[in-house]
């Protein structure tokens, strides 16, 4: 079939890196780096994995695009969607609703005119998103932002300062294999 | 003060790089285990120390060990749990963020007693950034000659590998964990075959909390009998507890098993008493899949013995006025929650986190959450409460896995001990509906 779409393409870096990881499980075993490289798709292309995105992962590893669409679509993590500049996961588990989850959540649509689980934000800069446990019940109530915690929001000052510091946030922070953010995973919003 | 056996240097400044954690004893375990014992050896210290999976189940790990199936001529494979998701347990993420070496060295000493040349540590995927931090601990333990080939010059080979989750709660049982390092769908398996026959890629596999991976160097250094004279009983050693919910000071504690559950909450050296001058109302003791107990069960068992912090006290009463210890996820809540509320949050946690493959499990945990939902929100019968307990026995027993037990206990105990509190939202549903309504009644015990 004819396609005007460009094809994605992983860059030097993450290429590299996903060569290292599938260097960690038995050779015949490849098909065990799909998470680890489903996460590193998702940072490069802007926070969510296309179904073209995750051709390219199967091609890279080598397996049927069917594996790596019935995994992606298992695992709360990956976004199959399109998403604004940052995700906000918002902990809506127990321990976080005991300390105000539940008013956080409420209080960050308001304020980002995002709504949860639904449309981002106007200015394109958030997706609000409800998970369950993020593992840090004791520094309720949590937002996770890529590979960031920012815990004890129970404050709107503490709010304000998570805000603050996405929005400062040109590029998304460069990941340990990489020289520095990629610009283009921001950029497309 | 009780003993720190994992967590003495936790507060150490540069504690996570190897060279202060080598000052402070350090990988020692290792050094001992290669250079002076035999692998069955590091075993038996492991039996002899009495430890228990600290990942929930409890089940003893030195005997989780001598399951394991030993074919010639076959890898066989040590994978570490670090799915840590159980609501209200954080502690492995604590562990592995300050003090990654421990967890290391923990699996070097462990998977030369398993005989593992190749040893995963399965993280769960929201916490890439932890991930990193073991990533560069493992190459600092490569670089010393810790790792890799011929360590040490003992002839023995490890390669040690950090692999991420996607997101799934399943995956922390051990058999989904395994499909998912496989890069699958986190689907448990049926057992037999158990994985310490066929487990990770159908090769003989162990898969161990990350707690108690880190028990391991302590045992091996000083032996399996002084770990073992630690605690109350069978409850031996240190356990970490994380303590959230309604309390002053939450946060990690690493306390000696038996100590009382009034000293840890109460205790300005652990939880610091409920928030906001407030009273206690109910906890849940080990995690959110273990039964809640009011107030009173909590703090003293039924036969009005002080409730203490050790496998056997906790589950005292069995699930009729007792609760098990579990991960060791306290949670603690005040007058003010609603349970009706709390437990529709629990449930609709188990229901989102159900693989879906065994209809008890799937179809169940939404009944449990709906009809939840319909009870907080003003719209249920009386008639519900007892569905909720018909539903919950339907599941129990009826799966795969136990994600079926861990949705069902929750609401069965809740209502067992919450009763009049769930009737009060039938014959007051308009006023129980309001943000905020909590039942001001006297709850009933058993």
């Amino acid at each position: 079939m004819e396609t005007t779409s460009v094809k994605p393409q992983f860059s030097e870096a993450a290429k590299a890196e996903i060569e290292r990881i599938c260097k960690q499980y038995p050779t015949e075993r490849r098909k065990s780096a799909l998470l680890p490289v489903l996460h590193i798709a998702q940072a490069e292309f802007g926070g969510w994995v296309s179904p073209e995105v995750q051709d390219l992962v199967a091609e890279v590893i080598g397996i049927k695009p069917i594996e790596v669409y019935e995994v992606s679509s298992f695992y709360t993590m990956f976004n199959l969607k399109p998403v604004g500049k940052h995700v906000l996961e918002i902990c809506r588990t127990g321990p976080c609703m005991l300390r105000g989850s539940d008013e956080l959540t409420a209080h960050l649509e308001r304020i980002t005119g995002a709504k949860v689980n639904g449309a981002t934000s106007p200015d394109g800069l958030f997706t609000l998103k409800e998970v369950e446990c993020l593992a840090a019940c004791g520094f309720a109530p949590i937002v996770q932002v890529r590979e960031k915690y920012y815990e004890q929001l129970d404050t709107p000052a503490a709010v304000d300062a998570m805000l603050t510091d996405l929005r400062n946030q040109v590029h998304r922070p460069a990941l340990p294999w990489e020289e520095t953010g990629l610009p283009n995973a921001l950029a497309n919003n | 003060m009780g003993r720190k056996l994992l967590t003495e240097h936790i507060n150490v400044e540069g504690i996570d790089t190897f060279e202060v954690y080598r000052k402070h004893g350090g990988y020692r375990s290792v050094e001992k285990a290669l250079k002076t014992m035999t692998p069955d050896e590091v075993v038996e210290e492991v039996k002899k120390s009495g430890l228990r999976g600290r990942g929930g189940a409890g089940f003893p790990t030195g005997m989780k060990w001598s399951f394991l199936a030993k074919p010639e001529g076959v890898p066989r494979y040590l994978v570490c749990n670090a799915d840590e998701s159980e609501p209200g347990t954080f502690k492995d993420r604590q562990l592995m963020s300050k003090l990654p070496h421990l967890l290391v060295e923990g699996m070097i000493t462990s998977s030369y007693a398993l005989g593992a040349n190749t040893s995963y540590i399965y993280i769960r995927g929201e916490l890439l950034y932890v991930l990193r931090i073991l990533e560069k601990a493992i190459a600092e333990a490569y670089a010393a000659g810790f790792l890799g080939k011929n360590i040490l010059g003992s002839g023995y080979d490890l390669d040690l590998f950090v692999h991420p989750g996607g997101g799934a709660y399943i995956c922390g049982e051990e058999t989904a964990l395994l499909e998912s390092l496989e890069g699958k769908r986190g689907n448990p398996r049926n057992k037999p075959p158990f994985p310490a026959v066929q487990g990770l890629y159908a090769r003989p596999t162990v898969v161990n909390n990350v707690e108690s991976i880190a028990a391991v160097p302590v045992i091996v250094n000083d032996g399996g009998e002084e770990y073992a004279k630690i605690g109350v009983g069978r409850s031996t050693g240190t356990k970490l507890f994380s303590a959230c919910g309604h309390l002053n000071k939450p946060g990690i504690y690493e306390i000696e098993l038996g100590l009382p559950v009034e000293e840890f909450i109460y205790s300005d050296e652990y939880c610091g008493g409920i928030w906001k001058g407030r009273d206690l109302k109910a906890v849940v003791a080990g995690g959110s899949s273990v039964p809640i107990l009011p107030k009173e069960l909590i703090l003293k068992t039924a036969a009005g013995e002080p409730r203490l912090m050790s496998y056997e006290s906790l589950s005292d009463g069995g699930f009729v006025t007792g609760t098990m210890l579990g991960s060791g996820g306290f949670i603690a809540m005040d007058e003010t929650t609603c349970i009706v509320r709390n437990t529709w949050s629990f449930s609709r946690f188990y229901h989102h986190e159900s693989c879906g493959q065994c209809s008890p499990c799937r179809e169940g945990t939404g009944w449990l959450e709906k009809v939840l939902h319909r009870l907080e929100h003003g719209h249920g019968h009386m008639e519900d409460i007892d569905l909720l307990v018909s539903v919950a026995k339907q599941i129990e027993g009826n799966t795969i896995c136990p994600l079926g037990e861990a949705a069902a206990w929750p609401v069965a105990a809740a209502v067992r001990h919450f009763r009049d509190e769930f009737e009060w939202h039938v014959t007051h549903a308009k006023e129980a509906a309001k943000p905020g309504a909590v039942y001001q009644g006297k709850s009933v015990l058993v």
